[in-house]
């Protein structure tokens, strides 16, 4: 079986930013792993691990930049990496999922794997979305927001959970090949070990052009047109000063509502 | 095309709340579009559940009565079809766990663009302006599309529909093609249950990410021996492992109402603002006077929980 792994690089902020235009700007973000695909590279390099699969391929749609990350998903045990980017993707400011899924459909079509894991969402865009729609675009079935996946593909289906709200879970048969978007806690992601960096530094890492890939142009669907911080719904009561203060204006509130006494 | 349609979510028998908040959202598109608002329910006890839905401003609500849970190729078939027939300009689907297995395929196969989780809607007809968060809450921002759309609405940012109204009730027959049918639903589980039930206590103290090792979860624990509370916390600490589930709060754990809710570490992600929003006091202990916790707090310390808290249980002791 081989399995196609969508990773994102997603932009982190600092506690204390400044918003330029329909931006953050640049000085106070920061790149990372998107936390829900760390989990899904995790899944699929134990699948291999337990002789299930036999190749685990990454994508990552992005910039140069990015390989930073991508090498991340190879150190803890991808096999090999595609990159697609062209400059014709730098000039669309947010990439909404259908653009996404369509880039991310050509190397499906290329690559042929029997299942894709992405993540839930991506930790910045949060769109929930680029998953299922990509498996509309290849024909794939799919299973969105999954918490559990059985070691075990009997009739070619893959037995999952999906996290619904409230504590309950749906127990499903989805046939393959599929795609589902894994959630946290499914496994535990391992750090890469100095082995697997080191290793990752050698695995093949190719770039991808939209004529490489078939594709003429894109063009999102969605255009960014404001960025503000939100307001506050409450009338908060900041408490100033050390720690002791603090902690004793606190306790004060506590003591009045009848705590701990 | 000046019409909208809405789909309502449900599970094992019950309308979730997200399907009248999803009319009150329609209905604004509708009223921006000049046209009619109809909602349809799929699978399951659509008679009843199209009763209900009857509320104020809903024009028309189509019921399909094939399948009796969710199956997202009997929900994106019935949707495709009904689409074909009254062409909605906009077709809204509920940001749930379901909605977001369906919206994006639903979208491809009507080849439209899809924005999801959204918390405000406008439109003048061509274009949809739509309000929606990044960055975890930290920002928010408007983005345009042209066009017919599917839109996900985020839960719990609309109000209900309220009262009865006189909405026409159609059934819709739709034709499903069974072989299309690629995945099977054989049944629930509850996870969440176990001997502690955070929902019952009145005052929680809850952790998050900022705690950062397992081993720091002393400090928490003393501070709650010290309150006589309960501990709870964000889904992080219960993937680590370091919680059991059921001490989760938020949209896949608890929903909780303590009288005092002190978040520690917790930025306040929309999936656990769910679980805790309705808490009567909400303290923020955080280092980042930016984290969106800060905008449903009542009170809040922007200082190292690593200083704060042993100080707070101190008072107590
Ligand atoms: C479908 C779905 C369902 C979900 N369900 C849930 C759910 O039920 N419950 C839930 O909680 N989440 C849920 N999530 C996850 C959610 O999106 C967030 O990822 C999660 O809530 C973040 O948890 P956190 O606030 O603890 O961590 P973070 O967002 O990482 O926040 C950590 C906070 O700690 C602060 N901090 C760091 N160090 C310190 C320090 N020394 N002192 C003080 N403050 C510090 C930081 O400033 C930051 O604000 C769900 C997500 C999805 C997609
Ligand atoms: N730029 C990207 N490159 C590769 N995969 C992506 C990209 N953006 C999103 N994805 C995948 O789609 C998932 C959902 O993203 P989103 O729909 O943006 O929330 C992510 O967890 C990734 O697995």
């Amino acid at each position: 079986m081989k399995i196609l792994v969508t990773v994102s690089e997603v932009a982190t902020v600092e506690d204390a930013f400044e918003i330029d235009g329909t931006t953050i700007a640049d000085q106070y973000l920061g790149a990372d792993l998107n936390e829900w695909d760390d989990y899904a590279v995790e899944e699929a390099v134990q699948l291999q691990e337990a002789d299930l699969a036999d190749e685990v391929v990454t994508v990552t749609i992005g910039p140069e930049d990015a390989d930073q990350t991508i090498r991340q998903a190879l150190a803890k045990g991808a096999d090999r990496a595609l990159r697609v980017w062209d400059d014709d993707l730098a000039d669309v400011g947010l990439l909404d999922p259908g653009t996404k899924a369509d880039l991310l459909a050509a190397v499906v079509d290329d690559e042929q794997p029997d299942l894709v894991l992405s993540g839930v969402q991506t930790g910045d865009d949060s769109f929930g979305a680029t998953g299922v729609a990509l498996a509309d675009r290849v024909g794939y079935q799919w299973a969105a927001v999954v918490n559990h996946l059985e070691h075990e593909f009997a009739d070619d289906t893959a037995s999952v959970r999906r996290e619904l709200e409230g504590g309950v879970e749906e127990l499903t048969d989805v046939d393959l090949p599929a795609v589902l978007t894994i959630q946290t806690g499914i496994n535990e992601p391992r750090y890469a070990s100095l082995r697997g960096i080191r290793q990752a530094q050698r695995k093949p890492l190719e770039v991808q052009t939209l004529d490489d890939l078939g594709i003429e142009g894109v063009d999102s669907a969605l255009a960014l047109t404001e960025m503000y911080e939100p307001e506050s719904e409450t009338d908060v009561t900041v408490w100033e000063g050390g720690a002791d203060d603090t902690a004793g204006d606190l306790a004060s509130l506590l003591r009045e509502k009848g705590v701990a006494q | 095309m000046t019409d909208v349609l809405a789909i309502a979510d449900h599970r094992r028998g019950k309308l979730r709340d997200v399907s009248y908040e999803i009319a009150t959202a329609g209905r604004g598109l509708a009223d921006d579009l000049g046209g009619d608002l109809h909602l349809v329910v799929i699978s399951g006890t659509v008679d009843d559940f199209a009763a209900k839905l009857d509320r104020d401003g809903v024009d028309v609500v189509h019921t399909v009565s094939d399948g009796e849970e969710y199956n997202h190729d009997i929900y994106i078939q019935a949707i495709e079809q009904l689409t074909a027939d009254i062409d909605p300009q906009y077709v809204l689907v509920p940001n749930s766990v379901n909605g977001l297995d369906y919206a994006p395929a639903l979208a491809g196969r009507l080849e439209r663009p899809i924005v999801t989780d959204t918390i405000g809607l406008e439109s003048d007809g061509e274009t949809l302006v739509a309000t929606r968060e990044m960055y975890g809450g930290k920002v928010e921002t408007t983005v345009e599309l042209e066009g017919p759309a599917v839109v996900t609405i985020r839960g719990a940012e609309w109000p209900k529909a309220e009262g009865t109204g006189d909405a026409e009730i159609r059934s819709f027959d739709v034709e499903i093609d069974d072989a299309a049918l690629g995945s099977t639903v054989n049944g629930f589980e509850e996870v969440a249950g176990g001997d502690v039930d955070i929902a019952d206590a009145d005052v929680l103290v809850s952790v998050g990410r900022g705690i950062d090792e397992e081993e720091n979860l002393e400090i928490i624990h003393d501070l709650a021996d010290a309150l006589d509370a309960t501990v709870s916390s964000s889904r992080p600490i219960v993937d680590n492992g370091w919680l059991p589930k059921n001490r989760q709060v938020g949209q896949s754990g608890k929903v909780v109402t303590p009288d005092v809710y002190i978040a520690i570490g917790i930025s306040g992600a929309v999936q656990h603002v769910a679980g805790m929003k309705g808490s009567e006091t909400i303290v923020a202990i955080n280092t980042d006077p930016n984290a969106p916790i800060m905008d449903i707090a009542d009170y809040a310390i922007h200082d190292d929980l690593f200083d704060v808290v042993p100080a707070l249980t101190e008072q107590f002791q």
